[in-house]
Formats: structure tokens, C-alpha cells, sequence
């Protein structure tokens, strides 16, 4: 009965049948702890330590902490901010956007890719709530109030409420769309489940699913119009946080290219996060039969195309400043590849406009190791892309006598750490315990795009 | 035979998605009411299949998402224009295109968020909810067709003989407390 198509490759390799996907994704969840997991958990968990403690120190005496100054007040924090929001990008792009467009090889990575994005928003928000010196306030700060509470209403003019407001959707709507994918999964895992802790607990989580037609049937058509609103509201996220800059009137921020530009940005990195992830996560679950070297590939030709939108963006900057002939701004792009910073501006050029072009050879895309190496280096072009852009922006002020640099102290790098460890500990223990892969998806399309079974 | 609801089951297993649609619909073609079938996986075409109408989700959705349009916008007139009005930035007090990403976020929050607590209440998922399973395996890798006995008044040997006949690869009995 099984059909194969002569001209695509198939999206699942090995000749699996159905039940092996549920052996081959449950038995990660079901087996005790590995040594290499545990040794990743720890290294995680130091991280998150000592970042801990930078992240203490910086709530307890202020973020005086941190080396900012007068003049460049937006760094390290804010460039990670960007940065974690950007990454979050790919999970609900590839589970939304793919979806609508029936690109079935979404289905092997979807989840873990979703779990990425949850995890990396988080971390996103840590940052702008730090910043503000008071966290505690912050956390009712953007709500519109009433007066008696706080001062005025909120002030919807700003793009920092509309900030607050896209994030906070975004992590709501991925949240929920993740766990409505996973509620099936988990009903497996609960069917499976030998002791009591394991059946009481998926039990719970799985939410009385028992996977009747009519329940499927309604499912469909929840993903379906989640998929729809989740599309453009990635593409809002993004352009709204890069309305941050470019409502203000800072040369190189005050540009109408920002809001497509950071969003293909975003898509950028949030590919090359996920690819960072799925390899390590396929080589240590022995999941090459579910992502295989196509999808690699296919993620890699997205990096191609939004790496390549990127750098056009970067040139198309450098033209509109010169043709404006407005000095400041004139000034604000040389100084940015010239400047004191130079170096910086040389790292994002080469990691983010050169360094993806490789992939246009087949070898480096369908090769594990380039990819793998080209995925971190596509992440740090990144960040030093948000840094140039905050930090070289601002340090040359107006006036010449509020001229400044900005150098990192101990405390910045901590927490910036200690984003990391919080990152991997809930991916780590998201891979331990959850499903990394849709199992109910991927058996849905494993009869129309698999190996031929011998 | 007088039975109670919802006690005494006929299961069909089968194990192809596609004979599982040609066998609802003969086991349907022979006079017999299927009380629900179970599956590890999303089955296009079984929702048609088995006679169901289409999901009215997509209105609940529309519903809430025009709420919070409308929520969104009266709010921000309503703070910014009536209430309390500011001038910002020498801007009138209540433009429309600042409006707009509140207003979409919030239409989009509202929308999603009323549609998955509709999908949640009307298929009765919540956390401890217990299922009536027909059959374990129909989260992993089977196909189960329940058959109640008591809406149907043909005996148990014909129902298992239609099933068998439409291709179910186990014929099983299940009952219920």
C-alpha cells in the first residue's frame, strides 16, 4: 500500500513503521537519565550559578553594575534582548508558516523547534525587566491600570507598550499552540506508562485525550487557524521591537528598513539556533532516521536566502545614508565601519553576509560538521549585528564631549550567562521529559513520504 | 437485546489509514452506527467519512478576534482620549496608526486564546480528565472502531462479520462498568 514518490526524498528514512516512531521517541522519555545528559545538566546548571550570582548582584546593588554610562545606556542588555527574541523566531515560524505553506518536512522538528522558541523568549524577557533597576515594578508597569494604582494609563504612543504587548501575545499564543501538539503525544506516553508516577503525571498533562475522530477533526482546524495568527504575529514581534529604534531619532536607528530587516534577521538566526540544537539532539537520540540530511538541507537554504536578505539590508543601509545627505546619519555608518568598533562591524559583515554564502555548495550544506560549525558562527554574526547597532549608534553622542565607549564588566557577562544556563537547563530537561518530536505528525504523513519498507 | 448505553462495545482494529476510510464507510453503507473511532494520528477525510459536520471553531474564532478588536481600540480612545487625554510629543491625543500594534496583538491574544478554551470545553479536555479507552494501542500505531451495542438492534455476529469483511485485522469486545 505504501507509496513512494521517485522524485522527492522521503521526509522519513529506515522504513519505519508507525509503532516505531512511538519506540523511538517514547524511549527517551520512558529511560533513565543518560551520563552525557546528566554532565550537559550540570554544566547547564553552573552556568546558571554563577550567572546567578551575577544576576543577584546586578538586582541587589543596581545595574551600575553593568558598564554602561551616560551616554551609551542601551548594551550588552539590550543587544541579548534582541538577540533571544530573534532566536525565538524560527519555532513558531517553522510550525505556523510551514504549515500553511504544506511543507511536511516541518513535522520532524516542529516541536523541539517550538520548545526553542518558548525557552528563548524567556530569556529575551530577562533582560528589558533587569534593565529597568526595579523588576518588581516592572511586571505591572506596560499593564493599563488605573490611575489610583500607578500614575496615568500607559502610554500607547510608544512603541515599548506595544513592545510589552507583542511579546507577551507572542509567548502566550506559542505556549499554547506548542501544548495543544503535545496534548496527543503525551496520551501516548500516559497509554505506555508502567509506574504510577509516570501514568499520573502524563495522565495530567495530556488532558483526557483519547484521540476520537471528532476531537482530531477539531484539532485540525485549531492548528490550522493558530497557524494563520501565529504568521503575521511572528512577523509583528520583530518589527516591533525593531520600532524600538527606529521611531527614535538616533542616527542609524531612525530607518524604515528595520522592521523587514530584523525580521528576516530573526528568521536567520532563530534557523541557525535550531540547527545547533537538532544536531546535537539527533546524534545523541539516534534520531537520523526523523531529521535527516534533507531537512538539514532545507533548513540550511533558508539561512541562504534570509542571511543573503540580511546582507542586502546592510548594503541598502550604507546606500540610503550616503543618498540622504544628511551629515549625522553619513557619519553614523562611517564611524560603524571605521570607527572604534570597526572590529565589531567586521565580525557581523564576515559571520553574517559571508560565512552563510557557503552554503550555496552542496558539500557544506549536506555536511553535518560545516553545518553545525556555520550555525554558531551565523549566532555570533548576529549578536555583534544587534550590538553594532545599539552600541555604535550611541557612543558617539551629539555633542563631541559626551563622546564614550562601552566596556562589558564581569557583571554583564554574568548575566548574559546565566541566560545561557537558563536556556539550556529548560531544553535539556524539555528533551528529557516531553517528546522531542510530534509523534502523532509525523506518523500522519509517514505513509505518503517514507522509505520503502523491504 | 436490551442493554444499557455506553457498556457493551464491538471493536474493529485496523491498521491502514486508508482501508480504515473505505471500511467506515461500508460498515455506515450496512446499517450500523459507529459510536466513535480512535486513532494515533489525524486522518484526512475520516471526519467526512464517519458523517461529521465541519468544526464551527473557526467562528468562535473570528468571534473572539473581533472582540478583542473591539476591546483594544475602545480601551486606548477610551484611556487616552476621554479619560485622561495627554500631549505627547505634540501628537493629537488619540491617533489611529499608534493604535494598531495594540490592537492587533491584542485581537490575535484574544482570538487564539477564546478559540483553544471553546476547543477545550466542547472536546472535554482538561488536566485529569479520565478517558473511556476502547483500546491502548490507539494512541500508538492501531486504528479502533467502537460500536456501541445498545444504538444498534443488529446482533453482534453480523456486526463482527461486517467488520471483518471490511478489513479490521482484530474484531474485539470491550465492555464498560
Amino acid at each position: 500500500m505504501q507509496v513512494t514518490s521517485t522524485v522527492r526524498n522521503p521526509l522519513v528514512t529506515g522504513g519505519k513503521t508507525i509503532h516505531d516512531i512511538t519506540e523511538d521517541v517514547c524511549r527517551q522519555v520512558e529511560g533513565k537519565p543518560t551520563k552525557s545528559w546528566m554532565l550537559v545538566l550540570s554544566m547547564a546548571l553552573g552556568a546558571l550559578t554563577i550567572g546567578g550570582y551575577a544576576l543577584a548582584m546586578t538586582l541587589w546593588e543596581g545595574i551600575g553594575m553593568w558598564g554602561l554610562n551616560k551616554t551609551v545606556g542601551w548594551a550588552w542588555d539590550i543587544t541579548n534582548f534582541v538577540w533571544w527574541v530573534g532566536i525565538g523566531h524560527a519555532g513558531t515560524l517553522i510550525s505556523a508558516i510551514l504549515l500553511l505553506f504544506r511543507q511536511k518536512w516541518r513535522t520532524s522538528i516542529n516541536r523541539a523547534a517550538e520548545a526553542m522558541t518558548i525557552f528563548a523568549v524567556i530569556c529575551a524577557l530577562l533582560f528589558p525587566v533587569i534593565h529597568t533597576g526595579r523588576p518588581w515594578l516592572t511586571l505591572y508597569w506596560p499593564i493599563p491600570l488605573p490611575n489610583a494604582f500607578g500614575s496615568l494609563w500607559v502610554n500607547f504612543h510608544s512603541p515599548l507598550v506595544w513592545d510589552f504587548f507583542a511579546i507577551s501575545t507572542y509567548f502566550t499564543v506559542s505556549l499554547v499552540f506548542w501544548y495543544i501538539g503535545l496534548i496527543p503525544d503525551f496520551a501516548t506516553i500516559r497509554d505506555r506508562a508502567t509506574n504510577k508516577i509516570s501514568k499520573a503525571v502524563y495522565g495530567a498533562l495530556s488532558f483526557g485525550w483519547d484521540g476520537a475522530a471528532k476531537t482530531w477533526s477539531r484539532y485540525e482546524s485549531v492548528s490550522l487557524i493558530l497557524a494563520g495568527l501565529a504568521t503575521p504575529l511572528v512577523l509583528s514581534v520583530h518589527t516591533i521591537v525593531s520600532m524600538d529604534f527606529a521611531t527614535s531619532v538616533i542616527p542609524g536607528w531612525h530607518t524604515t528598513i528595520f522592521p523587514p530587516y530584523f525580521v528576516a534577521g530573526a528568521i536567520f538566526s532563530g534557523f541557525a539556533m535550531v540547527l545547533t540544537l537538532m544536531i546535537i539532539t539527533r546524534k545523541v537520540y539516534k534520531l537520523e532516521d526523523y531529521i535527516t540530511i534533507s531537512h538539514i538541507e532545507m533548513m540550511n537554504i533558508i539561512i541562504i536566502v534570509t542571511g543573503s536578505i540580511v546582507g542586502v539590508a546592510y548594503l541598502t543601509e550604507l546606500f540610503i545614508a550616503w543618498y540622504s545627505g544628511v551629515e549625522y546619519e553619513q557619519y553614523a555608518f562611517l564611524n560603524r565601519a571605521t570607527g572604534p568598533y570597526w572590529w565589531s562591524y567586521a565580525i557581523m559583515m564576515t559571520c553574517n553576509v559571508v560565512s552563510p554564502q557557503l552554503f550555496w555548495f552542496k558539500k557544506i550544506r549536506t555536511n553535518i560538521v560545516a553545518t553545525f560549525i556555520l550555525s554558531i558562527v551565523v549566532n555570533i554574526g548576529m549578536w555583534f549585528e544587534r550590538f553594532v547597532i545599539i552600541v555604535t549608534s550611541l557612543h558617539r553622542d551629539y555633542v563631541p564631549s559626551s563622546w564614550a565607549m562601552f566596556h562589558p564588566t564581569l557583571y554583564d557577562m554574568g548575566v548574559y550567562l546565566f541566560s545561557f544556563g537558563l536556556f539550556f537547563t529548560l531544553f535539556l530537561l524539555f528533551a528529557k521529559f516531553f517528546p522531542v518530536i510530534n509523534m502523532a505528525e509525523v506518523k500522519s504523513i509517514l505513509k505518503s513520504s517514507s522509505e520503502k519498507r523491504n | 437485546m436490551a442493554m444499557d448505553s455506553g457498556k457493551h462495545y464491538v471493536l474493529g482494529i485496523f491498521e491502514d489509514e486508508d482501508v480504515l476510510i473505505q471500511a467506515v464507510k461500508s460498515v455506515r453503507g450496512a446499517g450500523v452506527k459507529i459510536h466513535e473511532v480512535f486513532s494515533p494520528f489525524p486522518v484526512h477525510g475520516l471526519d467526512e467519512a464517519l458523517g461529521y459536520k465541519r468544526s464551527r471553531l473557526p467562528i468562535a474564532a473570528f468571534m473572539f478576534g473581533a472582540l478583542g478588536t473591539t476591546l483594544a481600540l475602545t480601551m486606548q480612545f477610551w484611556m487616552l482620549g476621554v479619560d485622561w487625554p495627554m500631549i505627547i510629543g505634540g501628537k493629537n491625543f488619540t491617533p489611529l496608526p499608534t493604535f494598531i500594534p495594540v490592537t492587533f496583538e491584542l485581537t490575535v491574544l484574544l482570538s487564539a486564546l477564546g478559540m483553544v478554551g471553546v476547543f477545550m470545553i466542547v472536546s472535554n479536555l482538561k488536566p485529569y480528565a479520565t478517558p473511556k479507552i476502547f483500546d491502548k494501542r490507539s494512541t500508538d500505531d492501531k486504528h479502533v472502531m467502537a460500536i456501541d451495542l445498545a444504538q444498534n438492534k443488529m446482533d453482534k455476529g453480523k456486526i463482527d462479520e461486517i467488520l471483518k469483511s471490511s478489513g479490521a485485522s482484530e474484531v474485539n469486545q470491550k465492555e464498560f462498568e
